[in-house]
């Protein structure tokens, strides 16, 4: 656990052309032990289902994920002795598959064709059906996801930024990110602006993000919070990907991709107004579970 | 040859909700250009400009992956359950 957060800030430099006076910074989120973001939010969940007695250890842990969450799930609860059941759609990457099962968690594969959102139905209905029996922590609907963001996540970049930072651009899927981090800056500076980037449809392959208009809207995110939302297509994040493995040799995953996407965009419109700006992102997880994706191979 | 495509959920806005479609066609690149001109909200979310797939989208025939079956190429049988998955959920 004193392993996750303090990741690195990347500047990102040669796989954009910026104008004069536009820096953009990224969090290296897969520093975390589990590779991703989401252990940030997974063990703050834990710790406070420990500290507020709702967690013992008869209890078995139930979530619905994409995959990263499950992963920060099964680390911590093979570490502390819990017995973790995920429920999952079928059509994550297989090298997601096979790090679950490596760490000894229980999967229930849902429907590719519902989503995400099939996930989390399942992860209800077992709940309603047996509440006695799970710590359902559910991370779409817990003030402590977004809360290890406003102790972590947003701190960290304050402080690597040294409070220079003019805007936060995060990708969506709970919102845990967006709504913890974005809380804390603001606070710290009411000018900053806060970005959301989600999918440009609800049909779409990147991996973690969420395209709210046709979604279960998470319950901790609020659709008013961030002061703009851009959408980033698939393959402008494959672009993106391409380009920061090509140029800077770093392999990112999808929702970097998409968040590289949106922070140049965002860039590039600051400079036509000749300002400057210091604009900071998360690369959430990179790109060891997408290596069998086919976008590599393209242009 | 009457095959049917499974849509998805988030799609389903683009066939009046229904769930599956009936399509005639003898290979999934006949079926799919069925598909989209009898539901054309749906072809921006699955094919290119150019009418090929979009890369993060997967096509099986029952359980197979059409990338292993010759592609648009891919033949179809009366009956056959066609499915479109992206590779990688959301969320
Ligand atoms: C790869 C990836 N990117 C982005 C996100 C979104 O983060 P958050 O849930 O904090 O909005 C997730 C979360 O599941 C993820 O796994």
């Amino acid at each position: 656990m004193d392993l996750v957060g303090n990741t690195p800030m990347i500047e990102i430099t040669r796989a954009l052309t910026l104008a004069r006076g536009q820096r953009i910074f990224a969090k290296a989120e897969w520093a975390n032990p589990g590779g991703s973001v989401k252990d940030r939010a997974a063990a703050r969940m834990i710790l406070e289902g420990e500290r507020s007695g709702r967690l013992t250890k008869e209890k078995i842990i139930l979530d619905a994920t994409s995959g990263n969450t499950g992963i920060a799930y099964a680390c911590i609860a093979a570490a502390r002795g819990y017995r973790l059941r995920l429920c999952v759609p079928e059509n994550i990457s297989p090298e997601r598959k096979s790090i679950l099962a490596a760490l000894g968690a229980e999967v229930i594969y849902t429907s590719g064709q519902d989503g995400s959102d099939g996930a989390i139905l399942e992860a209800r209905r077992r709940f309603e059906s047996a509440p006695a029996k799970y710590f359902y922590p559910d991370q779409y609907g817990n003030d402590d996801n977004w809360r290890a963001h406003f102790h972590s996540t947003g701190p960290e970049i304050w402080k690597q930024t040294r409070g220079r930072i003019t805007h936060f651009v995060a990708t969506v899927g709970t919102g845990g990110t967006l709504m913890g981090a974005g809380r804390f800056l603001k606070k710290q500076n009411p000018a900053v602006r806060v970005i959301a980037v989600e999918p440009d449809s609800p049909f779409h392959g990147l991996e973690g993000m969420k395209h709210m208009a046709a979604a279960i809207v998470p319950k901790i995110y609020d659709l008013k919070f961030a002061d703009e939302t851009m959408y980033v297509s698939t393959e402008a994040a494959h672009e993106s990907i391409r380009k920061v493995a090509r140029t800077e040799g770093l392999l990112v995953g999808l929702s970097s991709g998409a968040a590289l996407a949106a922070a140049e965009s965002v860039a590039n419109r600051i400079a036509r107004d000749r300002k400057p700006a210091v604009i900071v992102t998360v690369f959430p997880d990179n790109a060891d579970k997408y290596l069998t994706e086919r976008f590599w191979k393209e242009s | 040859m009457a095959a049917t495509f499974l849509i998805p959920t988030v799609l389903r806005t683009h066939t009046g909700n229904r769930e599956s479609v009936t399509i005639e066609g003898k290979t999934v690149g006949e079926a799919l250009e069925s598909l989209v001109k009898a539901h054309p909200g749906l072809k921006p979310h699955i094919m290119t400009e150019a009418g090929k797939l979009r890369s993060f989208v997967n096509v099986f025939v029952n359980e197979d992956d059409i990338r292993q079956k010759g592609n648009l190429k891919a033949p179809v049988k009366s009956g056959d359950e066609i499915s479109i998955v992206p590779s990688i959920a959301g969320g």
